[in-house]
């Protein structure tokens, strides 16, 4: 974002989804990987802004908070690219071709996981099971499930959901 | 009449383009009435259409969106389709399984209560609220059913440790994390039979007396969330869950809640503490969280499937389930038939069923049409088990004898192009990942144990190198609060005992 007004109608943005969070989940018991549940299902990431009021408004410190944070692989503090692709790391794709569309995946998007492309069209994530163990290679790109993602399919996936 | 046509929802058949080809069919045909149901296992046929017909359902698969028309010319003609299978039911990849706990995946609407109900849902809850407390409790340890989650545990021995506590608050767990790759038994059950996992858990709470229940179930499983939610509303709504349990006066809410992304989490001590909404660190024990679980009260933890298998267990009785299986394996276990095969998917058999027979006979060999070379079974921290050894029962004790582990039962195949040492050093590589990082083995041996694996491969003092793997290995055995470290070791040592060739010295590219 560009400009001031921009910088801060993205916090007033930031700051709503974690009070909407807040006042959703905060009742339940042991609420806060609820709480950033709801602010990342909103977001799509938890801004680091946010943790001071979080911690605040359920009783925790904000060390708590960010040792949350940063304990889980699901979580993250900066905004993804417009589309996330996760591809399955662990053995049964490997026993598939998981491991040749690993170094596939990097070549084609030129980043490595947990990287956005410079013009923030995608995010790279790896994976350790989807689930979809006996058809894979599996790849879940923005929400949807792939099987048999050979390199070949990986790209025409890559490349219809760019062109989206 | 209108046609009932099944096209199921499952991931996997999602991931096939199951969505489309039911919108296919909507748009085709407004006579039919479409279900979505959840997988029968048969994932190579997947999607797999059903229709329902006077003799039974008839299959088609796999189909996409293109043969659409087709198939339901066929249907609507009895015509031949290349795609035809036959009776579903007759299949002999179904027709010799022993479906107790699966025995209503893939047929039933996972969403609909009054479906459940007319396949036998709600039968063993209806027994358990005649019963007494200590009396299911006493059903479910004489089944002999041990959890199905990894450490085998027999299930009616930590329910009578939580039945046995004066407590004002108890709960009732669920272990959805499935972390293990190469299942999805767990999956598999959630999306297409949500409400026999909210039934095993409705019992579980009756016999111990909790009234509160969470499913902590994985994010990498969205649509298994979905399946769950929409099933516990559907069990509010028709009174079996909720304040006053089919009118017994007893109470049992149940939420699902969802992981992040730390496989740790699914060590149950981890997931005690991330449903407390705090880091996924290991608890030590004592206490146990029969005694001291979540929130400090007394807790059950148990696997989607231990709990799953707890309706079938009081509808038809401890002696029905028993017997099933061999020696101290009682009971079925669903197998998921993963990696390199032909016929990947779920097989649900009494234990003694051997690794050669769900590989061939059922798997049926490599799809890559290579031989096999090894099986992992039970998870990133399995054994790796070499074809010597395919004659194995799945059997607690009997993997036990060779070094293996039976765990949440998923079996991943390797054609001979499998490189031993990149997948050993992949174990540790996943363990420094997946680490809490309470214990210095486990942190820290990790990455070593990786390094050590990339000098023996490059030849830098490769005995040397050997001597240091296998301190390593011990250190992390015995160093371990858990299992993740205490285990990772395993299929490092079973790979390089059976397939010590892989760890020879490479020449660089
Ligand atoms: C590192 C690690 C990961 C585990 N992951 C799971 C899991 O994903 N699901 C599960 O049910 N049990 C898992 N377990 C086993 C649990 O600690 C526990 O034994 C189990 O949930 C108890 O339920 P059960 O008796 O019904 O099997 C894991 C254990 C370890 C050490
Ligand atoms: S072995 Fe590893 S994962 Fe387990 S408690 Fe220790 S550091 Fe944590
Ligand atoms: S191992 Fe890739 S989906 Fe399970």
């Amino acid at each position: 974002m560009q400009g001031d007004s921009h910088v801060s109608s993205a916090e007033a943005h930031e700051q709503a989804a974690v009070e909407s969070a807040i006042e959703r989940f905060g009742q339940q018991p042991g609420p806060l990987l609820v709480v950033l549940h709801g602010v990342q299902d909103a977001l799509g990431y938890i801004p680091p802004t946010g943790i001071p009021r979080i911690a605040a408004a359920l009783n925790l410190s904000r060390a708590e908070v960010h040792g949350v944070v940063t304990f889980y692989h699901y979580f993250r503090t900066h905004p993804p690219g417009r589309h996330v692709v996760q591809v399955c790391r662990a053995e049964a794709c490997q026993a598939r071709g998981g491991a040749a569309l690993e170094a596939h995946a990097k070549a084609r998007l030129g980043i490595d996981f947990h990287e956005t492309t410079a013009d923030g069209a995608t995010t790279l994530e790896a994976v350790y099971c989807l689930g979809n163990c006996a058809t894979g290679p599996a790849v879940r790109i923005d929400g949807r499930l792939h099987s048999a993602v050979t390199p070949a399919r990986f790209d025409a996936l890559v490349a219809g959901q760019e062109a989206k | 009449m209108a046609t009932r046509i099944y096209v199921p929802k499952d991931a996997t058949a999602l991931s096939l383009g199951a969505d489309e080809v039911a919108a296919a069919i909507a748009a085709a045909a407004s006579s039919h009435t479409l279900v979505r149901n959840g997988s029968r296992g048969m994932l190579w046929l997947e999607p797999l259409v059903e229709v329902e017909t006077p003799a039974g359902r008839v299959g088609y698969g796999p189909v996409a969106a293109g043969d659409v028309p087709g198939v339901l010319a066929a249907i609507a003609n009895e015509g031949a389709h290349p795609l035809c299978i036959g009776l579903v039911e007759e299949h002999p990849y179904l027709k010799s399984q022993q479906r107790l706990t699966f025995a209503r995946v893939g047929v039933v609407d996972p969403a609909s209560v009054s479906d459940y109900l007319a396949h036998g849902g709600y039968e063993g809850l209806q027994k358990a609220l005649a019963m007494a407390p200590a009396e299911v409790v006493k059903t479910v340890t004489d089944s002999g059913l041990r959890g199905r989650g990894g450490a085998a545990f027999p299930t009616g021995i930590k329910w009578k440790t939580v039945h046995d506590q004066l407590a004002p608050q108890k709960y009732v767990t669920c272990n959805a994390d499935e972390g293990d790759s190469g299942t999805f038994a767990d999956r598999m059950l959630m999306e297409g039979d949500p409400l026999t996992l909210i039934e095993g858990m409705t019992i579980a709470a009756v016999a111990v007396g909790a009234t509160q229940g969470y499913i902590y179930c994985r994010v990498e499983y969205p649509e298994a969330i979905a399946a769950l939610r929409t099933a516990i509303a559907a069990a509010n709504a028709a009174g079996y869950l909720g304040a006053n349990l089919c009118g017994s006066g007893k109470q049992f809410d149940l939420d699902v809640r969802v992981a992040a992304g730390a496989y740790i989490c699914g060590e149950e001590t981890s997931m005690l503490e991330s449903l407390e909404g705090k880091r996924g660190e290991v608890r030590v024990r004592p206490p146990l969280p029969a005694i001291k679980g979540l929130f400090g009260c007394p807790t059950v933890v148990n696997n989607v499937i231990s709990l799953a298998s707890v309706p079938v267990i009081l509808a038809k009785g401890a002696e029905h389930y028993k017997n099933f299986g061999v020696g101290r394996s009682m009971g079925t276990l669903p197998l998921q038939l993963a990696g390199n095969l032909k016929r990947g998917g779920l097989v649900e058999r009494a234990f003694g069923v051997t690794l050669r027979e769900l590989l061939y006979d059922y798997g049926g060999g490599s799809v890559s049409g290579r031989p096999l070379k090894a099986v992992q079974v039970g998870g990133p921290l399995g054994a790796y088990v070499p074809v010597a050894h395919f004659d194995t029962p799945i059997d607690y004790e009997a993997f036990a004898a060779v070094g293996a582990l039976v765990g949440h039962g998923g079996i991943v195949a390797f054609d001979d192009s499998a490189d031993m040492a990149q997948l050993a050093r992949y174990a540790f590589e996943f363990c420094a990942v997946e680490s809490c990082g309470k214990c210095t083995p486990c942190r820290i041996g990790s990455t070593r144990g990786a390094n050590v694996i990339d000098g023996m491969l490059a030849g830098d003092r490769p005995d040397e190198q050997r001597r240091l793997l296998d301190d390593l290995c011990e250190t992390m055995i015995q160093g371990s609060l858990c299992g993740l470290g205490g285990m990772t070791p395993f299929p490092v040592q079973s790979a390089l005992k059976h397939f010590p060739e892989d760890f020879a010295p490479r020449r660089r590219h």
